[in-house]
Order: structure tokens, then C-alpha cells, then sequence
């Protein structure tokens, strides 16, 4: 047997505030353990102290060991850390966006690793850094070394990411969420090469995540963490099947899961669509003739009260623009109704009266919310546009009983967004948008941004809402989980256009498209399954 | 619709729910309280604030403290006041009919012969009073008659950089306050708009911004009969930019933000969604720059007057005192109290400017 990581009674603090305590674990070569956890838990900076890559100006470790093949890394000299970090310890992170300098090629950014670890000359270089490709099954990977980051999709980023990682051969991988910001099919090729991955080369995978489904997949043995100490440690199978921890139970128990509310049959139509299409003019030039891209192609949404019409697809498959233009946020063609009125067409004055009854619900409850306004003045503003004979204690009485409706304390409504946790934040974004009581909701991947069981909360909110309020939700989720939870009818989308429609339950018992099959495969099963 | 009203949450529905006389206070209040602790939070900015602010209201009753007539004065029983009134010399029994010289001998002994008395601001000299009594050669040093001398023309300094002070602080913040209106304006319709209107707009400014800006204003004050209004407006044509940069970035970074998109499904309009929802965000970078073209305001105006093409004579003036402190290398307290004064008022408005800065941003919370 052969240790690789072994980490004792590891604590770390910020200003004197510890945020881990207690942590200890071991890995051994290939082995995968996950550490799993919601925000805030002390996940991340775990891995970051076996990294130390911590802001150690603020950091510090008040005790604990870490050893890497024995060696202790916790007040390591720097110059030690460099053999280890990138040389026997790899990481890879959640953003590929950002973690790849959008200035350098790819041979250029694998290359200075190896110039760094390895000493490597130019064509030395190159050639491991297209073996390092190949190794992580980027296509056509020649081609691809002159390319730049914003060249990738996020996949292929990932993938180069993890090449970077692995390029010193290193005996352990610390993989930080890395399938969260990727599609689902995405997602299960990237499993699919980390495992692979570390049986060829007998690694050991740290891997971090929030998503359970991925632990259940990969992981050998799990850590539960939570606020920043470790619950429950143990085999995966037995930590699935019998959690003994209750915070352990208590994140199990919280998949979003349940039915759909029962939908009234032959219930009116909200809004209805019919020959939909979103296009954007691409390589404008002062004489060059503009091409067209259809982001949207020829689309038709049917809404009914209180019934939600679930969209999946994977990013770029033109879900949010299609909500977008229903709302007549964006410029498209083709024909919408709302309550039998046709808006398409309609002058941004005359359109305002309808505008109450459509709303939406943005995914990043960071960026949907004014930082600068109070969640009052949030909420307000539909009252203060469409029903402005409301005094301000008559407002504000009103914004007091919706906060109470989504479940916040009225009393906080004087508070700024930053002072709300994500899940707050997510709850004032559905007040703000149902103040008004409209007939339709979009919900733009409300719950992608929320950890796990906040997410079976907001899920619990809006079925209670739509119950409630006889509400019709357009609901669009690359989520497949939280879709069925809470959908009627589903649209497969794909490119723009919808490749399979029809009743919830049928879509997901029986899938007619190998496309929405490999979507169902990777989502529930973790399967990359391949299409066409 | 509207029946679905009444939540059937399962909180009741008043419980915890404050339905009373003082939600008006505090409906508006947290807000802007909260700012003011934070602004009171930095103490360096505040003791600033409290500091330019006593001097700035000192400075504005100036005419009670530096000026060559009486604040009050009796004669023959009757009561006068020579700062708000004009009273010819034949009133007191002299024989010119133009307003009297208070600060003379001859009129003060025709006053004191009238069983008169006097009541003189602590410093009995304006900033345009030429001392005709003083003793030693122009420009005299500081003396218990002159705090800090006087200058060329046998001006009292004190009373000049009091008058000064004065007309930079307001010229500064007039100056400031139009061109930051101005320049939030341009540069909220070119961010928020964007395309074309961008287009056409940055052009302009560019071009604008191209032209020699003191060559220009030297012309036009020797057109024009510059006096401080008619230079405000002259520095303004050239001074709106500064900000337009600044709100143009981070309305162009803030309009496609999620919330502005949810604030025009509400049905908003362009001009609401500008001014409540983008706004805010540049004027925390609004803000940063202001105490700065504050200071650059104050600045240009100085140095235009040390170069001769700013206000013409007459007016007190900061960089006139400066000109004459360069040219009279022999008398250091004109210069050194020039520069002092200049010094001070620049470092508090920074000091001031970064205490605003923190208390606008409501990430930073108050140590």
C-alpha cells in the first residue's frame, strides 16, 4: 500500500478565524476520494492548504500535518513547494474560463510548466504537450496547440487544464469542482477521462464537489464536511446506503425530488408561440455581408395556467434566448400571444400594462438583484409602475407580505442584497417577480447557482407558489433533477431548435431522440453516452 | 389574478410586522443613515469634512471678517451699517459725495468727532484695500498690522487668501458639479445605448478632447471679459469629459446585467432604469474621481490666474498671490502662504473625497 496524501487534524484560519478544524483524511494510490460539501464548508480550502496556496498573508494553519509520499508540506520553503506543486500534485479547477491565460496559446501555457519542472527546450516541449493532448482525448489535438483559450469550448478547456495538470506525471490529482461549470453531457466525458485517467497512470484523484451524483460515480471512499470539519468519512456505497451523520442524511435527503403540482386539465393558455426565431448578425464588417446566426429557429412554446413547460438543453442550445424573446426582452419573429393578445410587434409603451403579467427569475442570484437597492426598492419598482395609486406605506405593506409569501422575515426588507445568503437572494428575485401576481413566471435556472439542498428549498417555494397562485412557469434548466420535479410538459432543445417535445413523464420514461437519451444518460446516470 | 391575493403562508401573516407611525422614518432613513455612519466611520475624512466645512462657512462671511469698513458704527446717535449700505462721505460732514473711506485718517477723525464709534472686523482691510498708512516698503513682512505681510500693491495677504479661498472652493465645486452633470449624462446615454450612438459619440469626444484646451481659453478670455461665471462656463466646455469615460465603462459593463433586464420586464423605462438601477454602480467610480477634478478645478483656475489669462484684476485670487510670490523672491511669505493655503484646502477635499467614496459602498462594512 502506498500513501500518497495524509492529512492530520489540519485546521486553518483567516484573521484569527478558524474556518477548518480537524480535518483528516488519507489517500492512497488509486484511490479516489471525494470531499464533499456545500459552499462554505472548508472544502476548497482544504484542498488549497494541500496545494498551500492559500492567501497565507491572512491564512494560517494553527495545527495539523499534511504529507505528500511522506514529505510535510505545512511550512514547507517555498522552493520545496515548487517540486511539489505541478510535479508530484496536480490540480485542476472548476472555471476553465479563467483558469487559462486568455493571452497564450495552449503549447504555450503546457510549455512553461514543462520549461519550469523539467527544463524542456521548444520542440521537446512540444511534443510531450501533443502527447499530453492526445492523453486527454483532445481532438484534433495539432491544430489545436496554436489555439487560444476563447478558441475552446469548455470541455476542451477542461481537458487542456487537466493535460496541464498531469503533465509532470504527478502521483496525485486534486480535481476542485471540475464538471460544475460544464453541460451534463460534457460532464460525464470528463469523469469518464479523470477515471481513466488515473488507472493509467496509478494515481490517487482528490476530488471536490458539491454534487452528489458525482461522488456516487467516481468516489472510492467520501468525506462529508461541513463548516469546515469532517461529519462522516467512509466508503461510498456505505455512506450512500447508511449515513450515520445527520448532516450527512440531512444532504441526501435533499436532493430536489417530488412531484410536479397537479395540473388542472384543459387549463387555459397564458402565453402561446408559434413560429419563434432569435437572429444575430455575425461578422459585421463596413462592406462585408452580414451573415445570420439563428439562435432560435422556427420555435412554438404553448403555456398553461398553473402548469410549467419545462426547457432543457445544454448551454448554447438556445433556452434563455428563447425566454428572452417570449418576454419581448430581445427582437425575434413569429407570433406571441399573451392571454390571446398578440405582443409581438407591440411599442415599448403600449407593451407596459402586460409586462405585469410576465416576469422572470434569473439563475445568479448575484447578478439579478441591484447591489445598491435595498430588497424594498427591489421589490417595489413593478408596484411603483403599474400600481402607482399606492402610497409608500401601502408599498411597502405590500412588499412585507410577499417577502412573508416566499418566506423571508419582512422586517429585513431594508437590508442591501450582499447581506442576504444566495438562497435569500434567490427568494427577493421570485418576490420581485410575483409582487405583481402575474400569469407567467420564467425561471431561468433559478435553482444552478444554489447549493444542493437550498436548491430543494427554492423547488419546495416555487411548486407551493404555483399551487398557490395558479401560476404558469417556463421553467429552463440544464438540471435534469430539478425539471422533473417540477415540469408538465418538456422542450428538448438542441442548436435552436427543439428536437423532442411532449408530457414530462413520457420525455423522461421514454426518450424518443439519441439526443435527449445521451442528455438523460449523462444527467442521471452519469453515462456518456455517444451521440449520432 | 387578483384573488390569489391573500398568502395562505404559513406564517401569519403580521407576525413580526411593524404597521405603524414610523415607517415613513425608517423606511427612508437606514439608508442614507447607514452612509453617514460609514462616512463618520473614517475619521480622517471626517475631522476633514468638519474642518473645510467650518472654513467654508468662516470663508462665506468673509465680508465679516476682512473688510475695510465697520461691521457697525454709531454717529450722532444713529446707528449705520457700512457693509450692507452705502453712505457718501458728505453724511459724516466730509465734502466728497462717493462712498466713504472708512479705513482713512481724515474720515475716521470726522466719524470720531460726530461722539461715532466704530466696530471693525478683526482684520480691518479687504482683499482689494490698498494700506496707504503702512510703514515699511511693499510688499511688507508679516507684523502685528499684516498677519502675513502684505503684497506688492500693499494688499493685506490674509484678507486676499481668506476672499481666495473663497472663490476657489465655490468655483471648484461649481465647476465640478456642472461638469460632472454634464459628463454623467453623455456618458450614461453612450454606455447604455451603446452601438451607433457609441459610436458617434466617443468620436465626438475624442475630437473635442483633441483641441488645445489652454491655447483656446487663453483666446477666449482675451475676447471676453472673463469674470468668474463667464470662466466657469469657459473651463466647463472643457472639463465634462473627464467623467464620460468613467460612466460610459461601467454602463456599457451594467446593461446587460441580469437585474437590468429583470427591471425592463417590469416594464421600466430606459430613463429609470438608467438613473435607479445603473447609476448607483458608476457612482461609486463617479464618486472616486470627484474630489479629484475638484482639486483640478481649483487647480486650472489657479493657474491660469499665475499665468496672467485667468480673472482679470481685482478679483482675489490664490494664483495671483502665487505670480507675485514668483516675482518677488525677496518677500517668501507670499509665496509660502500661497502655497500653504493651496496645500491645505487640496490634501482636506481628498481626505473628504475618500470618506464619501467608503460611505457609498455599501460592500464595506464600518469598523
Amino acid at each position: 500500500m502506498n500513501r500518497i496524501l495524509e492529512v492530520e487534524d489540519l485546521a486553518v484560519a483567516f484573521r484569527g478565524e478558524k474556518v477548518v478544524t480537524g480535518v483528516g483524511f488519507h489517500i492512497d494510490r488509486g484511490e479516489t476520494v471525494a470531499l464533499v460539501g456545500e459552499s462554505g464548508s472548508g472544502k476548497s480550502v482544504t484542498a488549497l492548504s494541500v496545494m498551500q496556496l492559500l492567501p497565507y498573508q491572512y491564512a494560517s494553519h494553527p495545527s495539523g500535518s499534511i504529507r505528500v509520499d511522506g514529505e510535510e508540506v505545512v511550512g514547507a520553503s517555498e522552493d520545496d513547494m515548487l517540486k511539489i506543486r505541478g510535479e508530484r500534485v496536480g490540480m485542476v479547477f472548476q472555471e476553465p474560463m479563467t483558469s487559462l491565460n486568455p493571452l497564450h496559446t495552449i503549447e504555450k501555457q503546457i510549455g512553461e510548466i514543462l520549461y519550469v519542472h523539467r527544463a524542456m527546450g521548444k520542440r521537446e516541449s512540444r511534443e510531450r504537450a501533443l502527447e499530453l493532448l492526445d492523453m486527454v482525448a483532445l481532438p484534433d489535438a495539432k491544430e489545436r496547440l496554436g489555439a487560444y483559450p476563447h478558441e475552446l469550448s469548455g470541455g476542451q478547456r477542461q481537458r487542456v487544464m487537466i493535460a496541464m495538470a498531469l503533465a509532470n506525471e504527478p502521483d496525485l490529482l486534486i480535481a476542485d469542482e471540475p464538471t460544475t461549470a460544464l453541460d451534463v453531457t460534457v460532464q460525464a466525458q470528463i469523469l469518464k477521462l479523470l477515471n481513466d485517467l488515473k488507472a493509467r497512470l496509478d494515481m490517487a484523484l482528490l476530488l471536490i464537489t458539491h454534487d452528489l451524483g458525482v461522488v456516487r460515480k467516481m468516489a472510492d471512499r467520501v468525506c462529508v464536511m461541513t463548516q469546515g470539519e469532517i461529519v462522516e468519512h467512509g466508503a461510498t456505497a456505505r455512506v450512500f446506503d447508511a449515513p450515520r451523520h445527520a448532516y450527512t442524511q440531512h444532504l441526501l435527503a435533499a436532493e430536489p425530488g417530488g412531484q410536479p403540482v397537479r395540473a388542472e386539465p384543459g387549463a387555459d393558455e397564458v402565453m402561446t408561440a408559434e413560429r419563434l426565431s432569435v437572429e444575430y448578425k455575425v461578422g459585421r464588417g463596413w462592406f462585408a455581408r452580414s451573415k445570420a446566426f439563428r439562435a432560435v429557429d422556427d420555435v412554438a412554446v404553448q403555456l398553461r395556467r398553473g402548469q410549467t413547460l419545462g426547457i432543457v438543453g445544454e448551454s448554447g442550445s438556445g433556452k434563455t434566448t428563447l425566454a428572452m424573446a417570449l418576454l419581448r426582452l430581445l427582437a425575434s419573429k413569429g407570433e406571441i400571444r399573451l392571454d390571446g393578445d398578440s405582443i409581438q410587434g407591440m411599442k415599448a409603451k403600449e407593451l407596459r400594462p402586460f409586462r405585469r403579467q410576465m416576469q422572470i427569475v434569473f439563475q445568479d442570484p448575484y447578478g439579478s438583484l441591484p447591489p445598491r437597492l435595498s430588497a424594498n426598492q427591489i421589490i417595489e419598482a413593478g408596484l411603483k409602475i403599474h400600481r402607482p395609486e399606492l402610497t409608500a406605506a401601502q408599498r411597502r405593506e405590500e412588499v412585507g407580505r410577499v417577502l412573508l409569501d416566499v418566506g423571508l422575515d419582512p422586517e429585513t426588507q431594508d437590508r442591501y442584497p450582499h447581506e442576504f445568503s444566495g438562497g435569500q437572494r434567490q427568494r427577493i428575485a421570485i418576490a420581485r417577480a410575483i409582487i405583481l401576481h402575474p400569469g407567467l413566471v420564467v425561471l431561468d435556472e433559478p435553482t444552478s447557482a444554489l447549493d444542493v439542498s437550498v436548491q430543494a428549498q427554492i423547488v419546495d417555494l416555487l411548486r407551493d407558489l404555483q399551487r398557490r397562485h395558479d401560476l404558469a412557469y417556463l421553467f429552463i434548466s440544464h438540471d435534469l433533477k430539478v425539471v422533473r420535479a417540477l415540469a408538465h410538459d418538456l422542450i428538448v432543445m438542441k442548436d435552436g431548435v427543439i428536437v423532442e417535445q411532449g408530457p414530462a413523464a413520457d420525455v423522461f420514461d421514454a426518450p424518443k431522440t439519441d439526443y435527449t437519451k445521451a442528455l438523460m444518460a449523462a444527467a442521471f446516470d452519469l453515462e456518456a453516452l455517444s451521440v449520432e | 389574478m387578483a384573488e390569489a391575493t391573500a398568502p395562505a403562508s404559513p406564517v401569519a401573516p403580521t407576525d413580526g410586522f411593524v404597521v405603524g407611525a414610523d415607517h415613513q422614518k425608517r423606511w427612508v432613513s437606514p439608508l442614507t443613515r447607514r452612509r453617514w455612519a460609514n462616512f463618520k466611520a473614517n475619521r480622517r475624512g471626517y475631522v476633514s469634512l468638519w474642518i473645510i466645512g467650518v472654513l467654508v462657512v468662516l470663508s462665506l462671511g468673509a465680508e465679516f471678517i476682512a473688510n475695510d469698513k465697520p461691521i457697525v458704527m454709531g454717529y450722532k446717535g444713529e446707528l449705520y451699517a457700512p457693509i450692507f449700505r452705502f453712505y457718501p462721505e458728505t453724511e459724516f460732514g466730509g465734502v466728497f459725495e462717493t462712498e466713504a473711506v472708512y479705513s482713512s485718517h481724515h474720515v475716521q477723525e470726522l466719524i470720531l468727532d460726530g461722539d461715532g464709534w466704530m466696530v471693525w472686523p478683526p482684520i480691518p482691510f479687504s482683499h482689494d484695500t490698498i494700506d496707504l498708512y503702512t510703514e515699511g516698503t511693499v510688499p511688507e513682512a508679516p507684523s502685528g498690522r499684516h498677519w502675513l505681510g502684505t503684497d506688492d500693491v500693499a494688499r493685506d495677504v490674509v484678507a486676499r487668501i481668506i476672499y481666495g479661498f473663497r472663490l476657489s472652493v465655490l468655483f471648484g465645486i461649481g465647476l465640478t458639479f456642472l461638469s460632472a452633470i454634464i459628463g454623467i449624462a453623455v456618458g450614461a446615454t453612450q454606455g447604455y445605448f451603446g452601438g451607433l450612438i457609441d459610436l458617434i459619440g466617443q468620436r465626438l469626444v475624442e475630437i473635442w478632447a483633441g483641441l488645445p484646451t489652454l491655447f483656446v481659453i487663453i483666446i477666449l478670455t482675451s475676447l471676453i471679459e472673463p469674470n468668474p461665471i463667464v470662466l466657469m462656463l469657459l473651463l466647463l466646455l472643457f472639463n465634462w469629459m473627464a467623467l464620460v469615460a468613467v460612466v460610459r465603462a461601467e454602463f456599457l459593463r451594467t446593461r446587460n446585467f441580469d437585474y437590468v433586464n429583470a427591471a425592463r420586464a417590469l416594464g421600466e423605462g430606459n430613463f429609470t432604469i438608467m438613473s435607479r438601477y445603473v447609476l448607483p454602480n458608476a457612482m461609486v467610480a463617479t464618486l472616486t474621481y470627484l474630489p479629484f477634478i475638484l482639486n483640478g478645478s481649483i487647480t486650472t483656475l489657479t493657474s491660469l490666474d499665475f499665468l496672467g489669462f485667468g480673472l482679470p484684476a481685482g478679483y482675489p485670487s490664490l494664483g495671483e498671490l502665487l505670480a507675485q510670490g514668483k516675482a518677488n523672491i525677496q518677500a517668501p511669505w507670499l509665496g509660502l502662504s500661497g502655497f500653504f493655503t493651496l496645500a491645505i484646502m487640496l490634501t482636506l477635499l481628498v481626505f473628504v473625497g475618500e470618506g464619501v467614496r467608503d460611505a457609498f459602498d455599501p460592500r464595506r462594512s464600518a469598523v
